[in-house]
């Protein structure tokens, strides 16, 4: 018993490391590649780090290539969408977890079908409608765009969250006369903290690296976001690849960020909204 | 009590419901009926009414075109294998994170690292690794391996190029398999599994008689999800193979962004995409149709 123990945890070591191997190769040569002169990035045997190492590809990308200019249209959308979907779905979830009226079944069953229709498939008649609501070529039509491709799911997530919190509560302030806009911002909302955050984290995330739409709305060139920004970049200059991944990992940034920052409550989140064995 | 709130709580239920409800009729349910309408027709962008009603013909020359043949098959077989491999690989992780391991924290947030990078950052960086000359894989199986003794022009061929496309998908999603996996396992109460090792159940035997039982839910989850995932494939089609050569290498959805946007035939793409609506909707409600099948969970 003791033996096969020990040698289950040896095979786990061995082979977890080699998955964290497989892992981190092309995480690494992305990195590595950032900080490669041009003249060196078809250069083999590839070095563990490239020498001379260089920081002009961050430089050049940031500021002659424009990719600042994406980074800011791209946090605009990602935060303006990521608010709208937290406060939207919210909203929803609420009244489909705590609110009585009518239809609330058949209502609740069409907006979960916005779970099983892919985003890439709507963006002929999206982008048509975009056209006729003046959104072309604005990033309040990727925004609202997001926004309503993310809640179906956030909405479903959020619902499980809310009706777990106990009804005693509520009952108790609805008999001290609160009205349900009450209910929903003091006691709701803030007894939800680890779901709201899986939300932030699903819709950022969504956001900052759509790509499909992005691609068919935005047409001018100062408008772009960043996944566009780097992948008409790419497409251009076609092996100026220390420029791509440079512009990649500043990219990269802000979602580390989110996930660090969130990391604790993402865990949590997946095993208390609805996602059980 | 209950009958006498739920008068007063319609307007309440107008007010939280608008916005969503709003957003939701016009950026998806009107656009989902309004692509079918399209898709009747030889359609016309930029002066909708001289559009010409066409009956099924987009449908019928879709469905007998070879390039939408192969690019269906190409969208099976990446799902078949991306999905199977993602479910296999991310349920032997999680087991061997669900122990007490040291750096069992680290090992999570690492392999969860190529999920957080996105789409057109993992394309383009595999398209750089499979590059004919000078790539990272070339020289792996060259140089390293011996395996081969001339590169490998992995983008110019039909059928090789799809391998950097399976294997980013593979790569970059196993992480999040993985962590929908471990939080499954810890669902299921320890007891159950203790008593069954006390009862003498070898591992092999709490895997298959107690684990896995204990996790259709999860499992089911996961299949829909992957499998409904891999369908919609687009981002490492469009970027990777650009459905080169020959639009040998498409998949669905890029060959609808190639028939709209490059051909310009509204009414071809929004068919394509039709079509594959009501494969998913059909996938969908036999899929749901399984999750309930066991009533008394």
């Amino acid at each position: 018993m003791k033996r096969s123990k020990s040698f289950f945890s040896i095979f786990s070591y061995v082979f977890l490391i080699l998955g964290l191997a497989i892992v981190a190769v092309p995480l690494w040569y992305m990195i590595s590649t950032a900080f490669k002169p041009q003249t060196m990035v078809f250069e083999l045997p590839p070095q563990l780090w490239p020498n001379p190492s260089t920081f002009q590809n961050f430089i050049k990308a940031m500021t002659t290539d424009n990719f600042g200019l994406y980074f800011w249209n791209s946090t605009k959308v990602a935060v303006t969408a990521t608010l709208l979907t937290v406060l939207v779905s919210s909203m929803l979830a609420f009244a489909f977890a705590r609110l009585n009226f009518p239809f609330k079944e058949p209502l609740f069953y069409l907006l979960l079908v916005g779970m099983m229709v892919p985003p890439v498939m709507l963006i002929i008649p999206q982008f048509v409608i975009s056209h006729w609501l003046k959104l072309y070529n604005t990033l309040w039509g990727l925004i609202l765009v997001y926004v309503t491709m993310n809640i179906s799911m956030q909405t479903f997530l959020l619902r499980g969250v809310f009706e777990d919190i106990p009804r005693d509560l509520e009952e108790a302030a609805m008999i001290d006369g609160s009205s349900p806009m009450t209910i929903f911002t003091k006691i709701v909302l803030p007894l939800s903290g680890p779901g709201l955050a899986v939300v932030v984290i699903n819709s950022f995330l969504y956001s900052w690296e759509e790509y499909a739409w992005a691609n068919v709305n935005i047409g001018d060139s100062v408008k772009r976001t960043l996944p566009i920004g780097i992948a008409l970049f790419q497409t251009a200059h076609l092996t100026e690849w220390g420029q791509v991944f440079a512009a990649s990992l500043v990219a990269l940034i802000p979602v580390v960020i989110i996930f660090i920052a969130f990391q604790r409550y993402f865990v949590q989140g997946i095993s208390t909204t609805g996602i059980k064995g | 009590m209950q009958v006498k709130k739920s008068r007063n709580q319609i307007l309440p239920a107008i007010i939280f419901l608008l916005p969503g409800f709003a957003l939701f009729f016009v950026f998806f349910l009107g656009p989902l009926l309004y692509s079918l309408r399209i898709s009747f027709f030889n359609w016309n962008f930029v002066h909708n009414n001289l559009s010409v009603f066409v009956g099924f013909k987009n449908y019928i020359t879709e469905l007998k075109d070879p390039i939408f043949h192969r690019a269906v098959i190409n969208t099976a077989v990446y799902t078949a294998i991306t999905v199977s491999v993602k479910m296999v690989l991310g349920f032997f992780v999680a087991v061997l994170l669900n122990q007490k391991l040291r750096g069992r924290t680290f090992f999570r947030v690492a392999y969860y690292l190529p999920v957080i990078t996105s789409w057109v950052i993992v394309s383009l960086l595999f398209t750089y690794m499979f590059s004919g000359q000078g790539g990272l894989v070339n020289y792996f199986l060259k140089n390293v391996l011996h395996v081969i003794n001339t590169d490998i022009m992995w983008l110019a061929d039909p059928i090789l190029a799809l391998v950097p496309v399976v294997l980013v998908d593979i790569w970059k999603g196993v992480g999040w398999t993985v962590v929908i996996f471990l939080a499954g396992l810890q669902s299921i109460p320890v007891e159950l599994v203790e008593a069954a090792a006390v009862d003498g159940a070898n591992r092999w035997q709490r895997l298959v008689k107690i684990i896995l039982p204990n996790m259709r839910g999860t499992l089911v989850f996961l299949l829909v999800v992957l499998i409904l995932g891999g369908l919609n494939a687009y981002v490492p089609f469009q970027l990777i193979t650009h459905g080169d050569p020959m639009d040998q290498t498409h998949s669905i959805l890029t060959l609808m962004y190639r028939a709209t946007f490059e051909r310009l035939d509204f009414g071809s793409g929004a068919a394509i995409s039709y079509l594959l609506t009501l494969f998913v909707f059909l996938l969908s409600f036999v899929q749901l149709k399984l999750l309930r099948k066991p009533a008394g969970e």
